[in-house]
């Protein structure tokens, strides 16, 4: 009990942290064709930003003391997915970011095949200079459009045991890659019990629009959310959600490779929940109708 | 040529000439925009899909603007003039029924995503843009009487369709794409196109 509170409070308090830190010293500025990418140091906390005028979306962070550890929630709660498929030998990550989730995945699994997708070719020179991120014979990184690549992987048959969905600054959205044809290209490339884990929006319109999309390919799913985090992520398998013993089970079994990580995966199967909490009637998004850059504005 | 011999009183016809025009330019540029969309599932959506949209839009526009001119030679009247924006109408019909079965084809057959978006945006949007692009210099010819007002008619003919244009962009972005799917929103402009078109036809026999 007390260590729930404590931990809930830690939770709090780096939420408070980390909304206070924002706006170190700029270290690396640039302007690529997608947008503007600025590397942000503060102490020994090291930030990918990409900047807009209203104001920074963060998309990564390390702390340079301690490289291995996963400073944002939302990133070990990607970890989730971990639980329904503990033994990935291949691995897709939409949106590389820093490189964050590659890097980790790669030390957590360095048998696993790992390829990432990532647009913006300026992304991943500066992953690859500010965040210590290597490509290797095991991490492929693929620049170009995920839509493109998911179309291009169904048609030459690539499987993965485990997609890992995170192409959304938070400021601008794809929409060619939150409607229900996406999703089902995606599906298409999962292997037998293959788990998809999607970093969402918790908040606006676009929550229950996205929720149910979700929900028409994937069948329900478990709608993971943290308290003391704003972030809500989606573990979907298609071919069935395991209970909570066996979820529990296999987080006892992780914790210990991913204590280094900071990620507390023990705590997170009593958050894993199939439970629905949006709108049902909501409309779901599809290549033909995804306003869904319009929907996050209201 | 035959410029001395004005066929008929066109002052009577100019508001509907304007309107004409002002509606080819909305749906230009609506279905410019919608044009991304459309290529976004198979191509991404990044620059290099918009450079292939905007630059065919362009290429079949000049082109158009060549034909129509051409033909406004020849005799102009507003049942030629209507018959552009019926022809319009039926050029977008593809994009509605066929568009993923030649984006499927285009995605199979080139790798490159930036030449795949311009041949898929070459099928899909060539042909009813260029017909498009007819309608602007056409009107011009049905609207001059005297070549001294020339370069106003033609002023005030562009500041109507580029007007008509902005404001396709507009709605189609802010609005349109909230409200209904896609395929309505094209179907809604081969409607109206088709209205257009059978106005003009009519106007035409009420005038002869």
């Amino acid at each position: 009990m007390n260590r729930r509170v404590f931990s809930r409070l830690g939770a709090l308090l780096s939420c408070l942290v980390l909304s206070l830190s924002s706006g170190g010293e700029v270290i690396h500025k640039e302007r690529s064709i997608y947008r503007n990418i600025e590397v942000q140091q503060k102490g020994s906390e090291r930030c990918l930003v990409f900047a807009t005028r209203r104001d920074d979306r963060r998309q990564t962070c390390v702390d340079l003391k301690a490289p291995d550890r996963v400073v944002f929630s939302y990133v070990r709660m990607t970890f989730g997915g971990l639980l329904l498929a503990p033994n990935p030998s291949s691995i897709l990550v939409i949106g590389l970011g820093g490189g964050t989730l590659p890097s980790a995945l790669s030390k957590l699994y360095p048998e696993a095949g790992i390829d990432a997708i990532e647009i913006d070719a300026a992304v991943v020179q500066v992953a690859e200079d500010y965040f210590d991120f290597q490509s290797n014979n095991r991490i492929n990184v693929h620049i170009q459009d995920a839509r493109v690549y998911t179309k291009r992987a169904g048609q030459n048959g690539t499987t993965y045991d485990l997609i890992i969905l995170d192409a959304f600054t938070g400021d601008y959205i794809p929409e060619h890659l939150m409607t229900r044809e996406y999703l089902e290209e995606t599906r298409a490339l999962l292997a037998p019990g293959g788990v998809v884990v999607a970093n969402t929006f918790s908040a606006s319109d676009l929550y229950s629009y996205e929720s149910e999309t979700y929900r028409a390919v994937f069948g329900p799913f478990f709608n993971f959310k943290l308290p003391g985090s704003g972030n809500r992520v989606i573990i979907a398998r298609p071919d069935g959600l395991p209970d909570r013993t066996t979820l529990a089970l296999a987080a006892k079994q992780l914790a210990p490779s991913l204590a280094p990580f900071g990620i507390a995966i023990t705590e997170f199967p009593r958050h894993l929940t199939s439970k629905t909490d949006w709108d049902r009637n909501a409309p779901i998004l599809t290549d033909q109708f995804s306003p869904a850059n319009l929907l996050k504005n209201r | 040529m035959n410029e001395h011999t004005p066929t008929k009183p066109m002052h009577r016809i100019g508001w509907a000439v304007l309107l004409l025009a002002f509606t080819s330019g909305f749906i230009i540029m609506s279905v410019e925009l919608l044009g991304g969309r459309i290529l976004a599932p198979y191509f991404g959506s990044s620059i290099y899909v918009w450079g292939s949209i905007i630059s065919i839009f362009m290429v079949a526009l000049s082109v158009g603007y060549l034909i129509g001119g051409r033909l406004s030679v020849q005799s102009p009247n507003l049942g030629r003039y209507g018959l552009f924006f019926l022809s319009a109408a039926l050029g977008l019909l593809p994009i509605v029924f066929f568009a993923n079965h030649a984006m499927e084809a285009v995605f199979s057959a080139i790798d490159d995503p930036r030449y795949g978006s311009l041949l898929a945006s070459t099928i899909l949007f060539f042909i009813p843009t260029a017909i498009l692009g007819m309608i602007a210099p056409y009107s011009v010819r049905l609207m001059v009487n005297d070549t001294d007002h020339s370069g106003q008619v033609a002023g005030g003919l562009y500041f109507v369709s580029t007007l008509g244009s902005a404001l396709g962009t507009l709605l189609t972005s802010f609005y349109l794409v909230l409200w209904f799917d896609m395929n309505t929103i094209l179907i809604a402009m081969v409607a109206v196109l088709f209205s257009a078109g059978l106005l003009a036809i009519f106007l035409n026999r009420g005038d002869a």
